[in-house]
């Protein structure tokens, strides 16, 4: 059974339809990526996964019941903004949300970090633990399925991993994750990624299915600036990366004209496609 | 000792603008401790870190918005700078082209040269068919790109932009950077903060602040290159504070180089370097005479 399905899931705003037709699932012990440029339609969809809003067509199964309040408490979920209360202590805060889905605070279970600041105000504390916080809150009633916004933006690598970690060990537990965001270093975290453009699934599998074949022609130019001005004249998408230039989904060939056409001299490399890259050229070519 | 953990230190080979061994304090608390940054002319410099690290003061103090109590700043005048602070960065309530007019008159661009200048931002930014759109309605990317265009209505030698795509989608800020580059292209120097690694790396220098401390600093290789020590795949999960999991592997630091049996030695990306750099605060190296100089 899955802990969450949407079935050709549609949800209209008025005449403007924002999400259409969407299917997803989130497996027991598998952590799921939501990607989507911005108005995208990620955010209504977590929406009627969470049972906050209704879809207008299609199904959305949560525990393979339809969403309700009895499914809530079998759900844990972080928003962006972390969802604490600045003015309770790091305690209140997480008796508030136990409370909430009807549970008490194991003490016990508590990390150490987060044990040692209980009775301090969350707003007094370095914005790092309260994400951890956050966590706490959100995990602390055992629910089966987890759903994290944006879970780890804001803090710095050996922090990020640490979080992952956390994540990783609720997945190890049987726990469904579906996290959304907008960056690579999450991205590369997840089992499998569904990519959200205009409201449609664009792509989905993991990092390499989606990269796929796309390949990214790398210019090393003794001035990259004059290479630069070549490729964006003749309108390719080249990105500036260092002192390289990346130019991803336009043959060589195609390249090599536009420099000799400006009379650039330049190396050109053949390389694979990062998984940005690989997102661009794919919410360009559905909007198209 | 120096701010500067790993990394070459930035003072040797600067040329431009950019800050020399500066602190900044805000009452007690030390917002900057003796950090320095070069930003060239032509070039992208990142400053990465968490929230609460130090970037927007580093910023603020370029742009001359902050005042330090030592240290040495290089920054053209004024009017020669290009400033975008965090935070939304237009006027919400006004259209696309009353913050462009806005931003004209508050840089001394005359009407007819201003007029110009907006109808090409506008264009580059693809704004143009938004120009009557109230600011408050456009997307995230959208302002951000607009943000953008008012901080180079006067042709700024030196840009700074605080987190410009903080919660901006993949094809927002692949646009935002093709303006940035087509910027440095002309001359322009930029200098940018971002949290995210993955981004910074897109930069031809980058500066790593760690609770108000240089952590790293250099091209992303010559960070990479720097870093102390040897990193290996290992097997988990390891109960270790020098072990990290990234996606479905384990990473293990080893300080002094020598791994356990079956761990398997890699290259770091920039990522897995800042972790080692890191850890190398929190937990010392070889002759390092204990925990380092960010605790």
């Amino acid at each position: 059974m899955s802990l969450l399905e949407t079935a050709a899931v549609t949800r209209r705003f008025g005449g403007q339809e924002a999400v259409h037709a969407v299917d997803i699932s989130v497996e027991p012990g598998e952590v799921v990526g939501l990607l989507g440029a911005n108005g995208a339609g990620k955010t209504t969809l977590i929406r009627m996964a969470l049972g906050l809003l209704r879809p207008t067509d299609g199904t959305v199964r949560l525990f393979d019941r339809r969403p309700s309040r009895s499914t809530r408490h079998r759900l844990g979920y972080l928003p962006q903004g972390l969802g604490l209360y600045e003015d309770l202590t790091v305690w209140e805060n997480l008796a508030f949300a136990a409370r909430a889905f009807g549970h008490a605070v194991d003490v016990e279970a508590l990390e150490p970090e987060i044990r040692a600041v209980r009775t301090a105000l969350i707003r007094d504390l370095p914005l790092g633990l309260r994400r951890r916080v956050a966590f706490a809150a959100a995990l602390a009633h055992d629910p089966e399925l987890l759903v994290l916004d944006e879970p780890t933006s804001g803090v710095e690598p050996l922090a990020r991993a640490r979080l992952w970690e956390t994540i990783r060990d609720a997945a190890d537990r049987g726990v469904g994750v579906l996290a959304t965001t907008h960056h690579m270093s999450e991205a590369s975290e997840c089992d499998r990624l569904v990519v959200l453009v205009s409201g449609r699934v664009a792509a989905a599998g993991t990092v390499r299915a989606i990269v796929g074949n796309l390949r990214t022609v790398v210019v090393d130019a003794d001035r990259w600036e004059a290479a630069f001005s070549a490729l964006d004249g003749a309108g390719q998408p080249v990105a500036l990366v260092g002192r390289s230039l990346r130019v991803p989904g336009v043959p060589a060939e195609a390249v090599e004209g536009a420099l000799r056409a400006a009379g650039v001299a330049a190396r050109l490399s053949v390389a694979p496609a990062t998984f940005d890259e690989a997102f661009v050229s794919i919410a360009r070519r559905e909007v198209a | 000792m120096s701010g500067l953990r790993f990394g070459r230190s930035p003072e040797d080979r600067v040329t431009g603008w950019g800050l020399e061994r500066v602190t900044v304090r805000y009452g007690h608390a030390v917002a900057l401790d003796r950090v320095s940054m070069g930003v060239g002319a032509g070039s992208v410099t990142a400053v990465v870190g968490a929230d609460g690290a130090g970037k927007s003061t580093l910023l603020r103090t370029l742009v001359g918005a902050q005042r330090s109590v030592s240290g040495r700043v290089r920054r053209p005048a004024k009017r020669r700078i290009g400033y975008v602070s965090a935070g939304p960065g237009v006027y919400r309530d006004l259209t696309v082209d009353e913050n462009m007019a806005f931003s004209a008159r508050a840089y001394g661009v005359p009407r007819r040269a201003a007029r110009e200048r907006i109808g090409e931002l506008l264009a580059a930014t693809e704004l143009t068919a938004a120009r009557r759109r109230l600011a408050g309605q456009l997307s995230g990317g959208m302002r951000q790109k607009l943000a953008l265009a008012m901080a180079v209505i006067h042709r700024p030698e030196l840009l700074v932009l605080d987190e410009p795509t903080t919660g901006v989608d993949p094809v927002s800020r692949a646009e935002l950077w093709r303006l940035m580059a087509r910027l440095a292209a002309d001359g322009t120097a930029i200098a940018l903060a971002t949290t995210y690694v993955d981004e910074a790396e897109r930069a031809g220098s980058v500066l790593v602040l760690l609770r108000g401390r240089m952590l790293a600093a250099g091209t992303p290789a010559s960070i990479v290159a720097d870093v102390p020590g040897e990193l290996y795949t290992i097997a988990g999960p390891a109960h270790d504070p020098r072990a990290w999991r990234r996606g479905p592997e384990w990473r293990l630091w080893s300080p002094g180089g020598g791994a356990p049996p079956d761990a398997e030695l890699r290259t770091p990306d920039l990522e897995d370097a800042l972790v080692m750099a890191q850890l190398a605060v929190e937990l010392g190296t070889p002759g390092d005479g204990g925990t380092g100089a960010a605790a």
